[in-house]
């Protein structure tokens, strides 16, 4: 017998792991507009490089299919060059030893067919189909296409006031998405090919923090238009297109359903996260424009509607989704069951609950969910757990959003599938029965929960909340003729309702429940497209310009966070649980930002996504 | 004080000159005397900072830095011919010209641009006679665009440096002229194909004069060969815009006319200007003697100026005279110079004694 190494077999393993996190990071920011092909080509020549060159299929095609693959990316080949891709492609999948052969090959036949579209357009066009090409990360991500990197250099330069004025340019809610937005405009940012991400949503903190937004002058409105546009729906989506159609000169009637402004900013987010004070400083800012009348508490019926279109130039239909979505479960009608569209809801015009000494139970995983958790926590309940029907890394709901409610001491229950709740003889909850699962197999790119052989348990409950999406009130318009699918509006992509000339319509009553960012900009869009309905071309001036860049920073940094309270303290009251960032943090933060505007794609023409 | 007034001192190559503080490094080096190449960029056409070529050693910076598009900062202390500076410089001409997909001097040589290439002078400025790289080949060669009566594309030999993107959107503003995807490659949409007019493209050409290469041209280009013209500055005869252009004369006939940095036009020209405004100098059907009707036969007779201008002032007299100024009326011509024109409406109302006055141009 040799003796035996404790050293490695390859001296090179552990120096590789050193390149795979780069490697990692380089992939998650693929720049949005990157050909599909491409990507497929460079995730084959992975599997290549990994290849322990045993099998002929992995060892000679997997070489041999990527050739063949390069000559269609670079738009060299003709169909018949397709056909030998896709059956070289299941040979590798199907004849393969390992997952390193077998699972490029199946990526690659997987790709035929998602970017079927592609494929033809490289062999019969000779071209990219029409917008491929990059764009600025961020800009594009943020799904109102705000000027992010002017802005960060805006708040470089020590110009809150005119970062506020930047963003203003395509998002009149700063504070809003300061606060609250799910930065999808961090995704891709490319700061991730040298450290991390951004906090581009950091940055905007900073900006209004410093200065309140209401505290910024908005841009003049330009002259009357003589046209009357109906907004119906006070939320994030309608007062944005409100913003934008007055400054362009058209008089605006808002309709809002509830005593205040905001939609789900006020009626659904919690006040620790988003404070009643600062929501106002962009509602104030907003109809500081002027030109916009607001009808508070004023549903809008199927008979007002007829009357709204034919009265009005032109409407948008911005509703939101603000139904809660119920769970057919036995007991579901007992005293202390509550939707969390209820709970939030009432917290939105100040009526707060007293939770003391209950035990409160949230059905749900998502960030609504959270919400009620947090909020059952600072409303003094004794216990608050949420019950979940698979794990954790599961849940939609953002993982600081999991993390701070973990954090404020909720309990979270994995894997327990509700079955009943149960009540006592007053009628009034008493507990909730749930059935344990276990995770199974992916179904539609989720691992989908089974149920487990375990029997079922009952956790005590005096309050439980139902947190499990919610419904679009669409009835009285659907009766006017509007057209729904699942009670999501049917528009175009301009946002056209279809079947009508004059009304649009956005935002989550359109798309479903998504973010406040989406339905901002959906506003924006609407705005733009009935200006050119009503037949004008209007250009707004945002009044500032981008900085002139600096150099690019390549020495990394680590990524500065937004602090929070303690959680001992902050789950005891209902103020902001976010702590400020200081000026040192966010000129490194600042500083850290490429540039993609001006330095990349950004510089070519058809770079970027600005409308102004 | 505005960016534009802020001055700010910077060395380059060890000369210390003092410029604005939005002047780039290649406007601060042009000044301190010091010549940096360049390939992509073209003044108030294109910065995009695509071809690297100018890249510069900047004191304090681990990267090199394009001059093209970097503001200067007070202070900064630039290097431009250093050894790294030369061989990045002969290296990037390298891969352009793989790019450019040379394999054969066939493609110098029968080239339209071949002797005011940019490429070309650039290479041989920089020594640069061969390249490492395997030439870029496209297999099938892509087609040549050429539908359009005064412009073609050869997509074979373009660099990709986009200069023709800028002159068309953000120069010419007609907005026709984009750029592609090919995977990972890019390419130039060039408005000239079966369907140019169809598209928006009004054939100003002023993507041709920005195309650094032989990939767009003016169809006429391949007529002549740079060292074998001369030029002579003028005014455009068209409207009244003032444009200056040189004609390009081989052999004592205008061959072309290139855009010349005149107030009016900076360097820009329209369709007209480029390509209407010079064939009708050789054209056979053109007066060259003044002619004078005869009367009797009714038919044109060549005439001495003396003759001719007798019998105007003759006739014109005549006319004012027993019909008064109203009679008469003067129409000028709109490839007249304003200055021509502006005389033809002194004389009408002084001499002829009418107001009544017009000028084709409209535009
Ligand atoms: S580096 Fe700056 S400009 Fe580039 S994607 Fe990130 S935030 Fe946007
Ligand atoms: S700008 Fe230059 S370095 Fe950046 S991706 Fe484009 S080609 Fe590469
Ligand atoms: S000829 Fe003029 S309009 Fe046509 S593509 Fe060239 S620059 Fe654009
Ligand atoms: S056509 Fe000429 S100007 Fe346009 S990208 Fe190609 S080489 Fe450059």
């Amino acid at each position: 017998m040799g003796k035996l190494s404790v050293a490695p077999k390859s001296a090179y393993d552990a120096r590789i792991a050193d390149v795979l996190e780069p490697y990692m990071r380089r992939v998650e920011a693929m720049p949005p507009g990157t050909c599909p092909i491409a990507v497929q080509v460079n995730l084959l020549e992975a599997g290549g490089a990994q290849t322990c060159g045993k099998c002929v299929p992995c060892r000679d095609g997997i070489p041999q299919l990527a050739a063949l693959m390069r000559r269609v990316l670079n738009c060299e080949a003709d169909e018949s060059v397709l056909e030998e891709i896709s059956q070289l492609a299941a040979l590798i999948r199907d004849t393969s030893d390992c997952a390193i052969g077998y699972e490029a090959g199946r990526l690659v036949c997987e790709g035929l067919k998602t970017f079927a579209d592609e494929y033809e357009s490289h062999v019969r066009a000779g071209a990219c189909a029409e917008g491929v090409g990059q764009t600025v990360p961020c800009e594009t991500m943020c799904p109102a296409h705000v000027n992010v990197p002017a802005y960060i250099a805006l708040v470089q330069q020590g110009d809150c006031a005119g970062a506020i004025k930047m963003i203003r340019k395509d998002n009149p809610w700063p504070t809003a998405c300061a606060l609250i937005c799910e930065h999808p405009c961090e995704k891709r940012c490319r700061r991730m090919l040298i450290d991390a991400p951004l906090n581009i949503r950091g940055v905007k903190k900073y900006a209004v923090d410093n200065v309140s937004a209401d505290k910024v002058p908005v841009p003049p409105r330009m002259p009357d238009s003589g046209r009357k546009v109906a907004v119906i729906g006070g939320g994030p989506s309608g007062m944005t297109c409100a913003y934008f159609l007055s400054l362009m000169g058209h008089a605006v009637t808002v309709f809002e359903g509830r005593k205040k402004l905001g939609g789900m900013m006020r009626y659904g987010i919690p006040a620790y996260r988003f404070p009643r004070e600062r929501i106002d400083e962009d509602i104030r800012a907003i109809l500081s424009v002027g030109g916009i009348e607001v009808k508070y508490e004023h549903k809008v019926d199927t008979a007002e509607m007829k009357q709204i279109a034919e009265e009005y130039d032109a409407v948008y239909l911005a509703i939101g989704a603000q139904g809660g979505k119920s769970l057919k479960l036995d007991g579901a009608d007992a005293e202390g069951v509550m939707s969390a569209v209820q709970l939030l809801g009432r917290i939105g015009d100040d009526d707060y609950p007293d939770f003391t000494g209950k035990k409160v139970i949230v059905i749900g995983g998502g960030n609504v969910a959270m919400d009620c958790a947090r909020t059952s926590v600072r409303a003094g309940a004794a216990e608050v757990t949420v019950a979940y029907r698979r794990r954790i890394e599961d849940m939609t709901a953002l993982h600081e959003e999991i993390e701070g409610a973990m954090a404020e001491g909720v309990e979270m229950m994995c894997l327990q599938a509700p079955v009943r709740i149960e009540k006592d003889e007053a009628g009034k909850v008493s507990g909730l029965v749930c059935q344990p699962q276990y995770i199974s197999a992916v179904k539609r790119g989720r691992p989908a929960p089974a149920a487990a052989n375990k029997p079922e348990i009952r956790l005590d409950a005096d309050v439980i909340l139902i947190a499990v999406g919610q419904d679009i009130e669409s009835a009285p318009f659907e009766e006017y003729g509007m057209k729904a699918e699942r009670t999501c509006f049917v528009a175009d992509e301009y946002l056209q309702a279809e079947g009508f000339e004059n009304i649009f319509v956005g935002g989550d009553c359109q798309t479903g429940p998504k973010s406040a960012i989406m339905a901002i900009g959906a506003g924006k869009v609407a705005a733009r497209n009935i200006d050119e309905y009503l037949g004008f071309h209007h250009k707004l001036d945002p009044g500032i310009e981008a900085p002139e860049p600096r150099v690019n920073v390549r020495e990394a940094f680590g990524r500065v966070n937004v602090g929070e309270r303690p959680a001992r303290e902050r789950g005891k009251d209902f103020n902001h649980i976010e702590l400020p960032i200081s000026e040192e943090e966010i000129m490194q933060e600042c500083g850290r930002c490429l540039r993609c505007d001006v330095y990349g794609c950004g510089a070519l023409e058809g770079g970027r996504i600005q409308y102004v | 004080m505005s960016s534009e007034r802020k001055l700010v001192t910077v060395t380059i190559d060890g000369v210390q000159v003092e410029v604005p503080e939005s002047f780039t490094i290649l406007a601060a080096a042009r000044k301190a005397g010091v010549s940096i190449p360049t390939l992509c960029y073209l003044k108030d056409v294109s910065d995009i900072g695509s071809c690297r070529v100018c890249s510069v050693e900047v004191e304090g910076s681990d990267a090199l830095l394009p001059a093209c598009k970097t503001r200067v900062v007070d202070g900064m202390e630039v290097r431009t011919n250093t050894e790294l500076v030369q061989s990045y410089r002969k290296l990037m001409l390298q891969l352009v010209l793989a790019d450019h997909g040379l394999d054969s001097t066939n493609y110098c040589f029968s080239c339209a641009k071949n002797g005011s290439c940019e490429l070309q002078s650039l290479c041989r400025e920089l020594g640069v006679t061969e390249s490492p790289f395997a030439p870029e080949k496209q297999t099938p060669r892509q087609a040549v665009l050429d539908a359009n009566p005064f412009l073609a594309y050869d997509p074979n030999l373009c660099i990709r440096c986009q200069r023709c993107v800028g002159a068309c959107n953000s120069r010419a503003h007609n907005h026709t002229l984009h750029t592609g995807k090919r995977g990972l490659r890019t390419s130039i949409l060039a408005p000239f194909g079966p369907d140019w007019k169809a598209t928006e493209c009004e054939s100003c050409g002023n993507c041709a004069a920005a195309c650094p290469t032989g990939a767009i041209t003016e169809k006429r280009r391949k007529a002549y060969r740079s060292w074998e013209v001369t030029r002579t500055r003028t005014t455009c005869p068209h409207c009244a815009v003032g444009c200056q252009l040189d004609l390009v004369v081989k052999d004592d006939r205008i061959v072309d006319v290139e855009p010349a940095p005149g107030p009016s036009n900076r360097g820009m020209l329209c369709v007209k200007g480029r390509s209407g405004s010079f064939d009708f100098v050789h054209s056979a059907d053109r007066l060259t003697t003044p002619l004078v009707k005869n009367a009797e036969t009714g038919e044109f007779e060549p005439a001495t100026w003396d003759e001719a201008l007798d019998l105007v002032v003759k006739r014109f007299t005549e006319i004012r005279d027993e019909n008064g100024g109203d009679a008469l009326a003067a129409f000028a011509c709109s490839r007249s110079t304003n200055e021509d024109v502006y005389m033809l409406m002194k004389m009408a109302r002084t001499v002829f004694k009418t107001n009544n006055v017009d000028n084709c141009a409209r535009v």
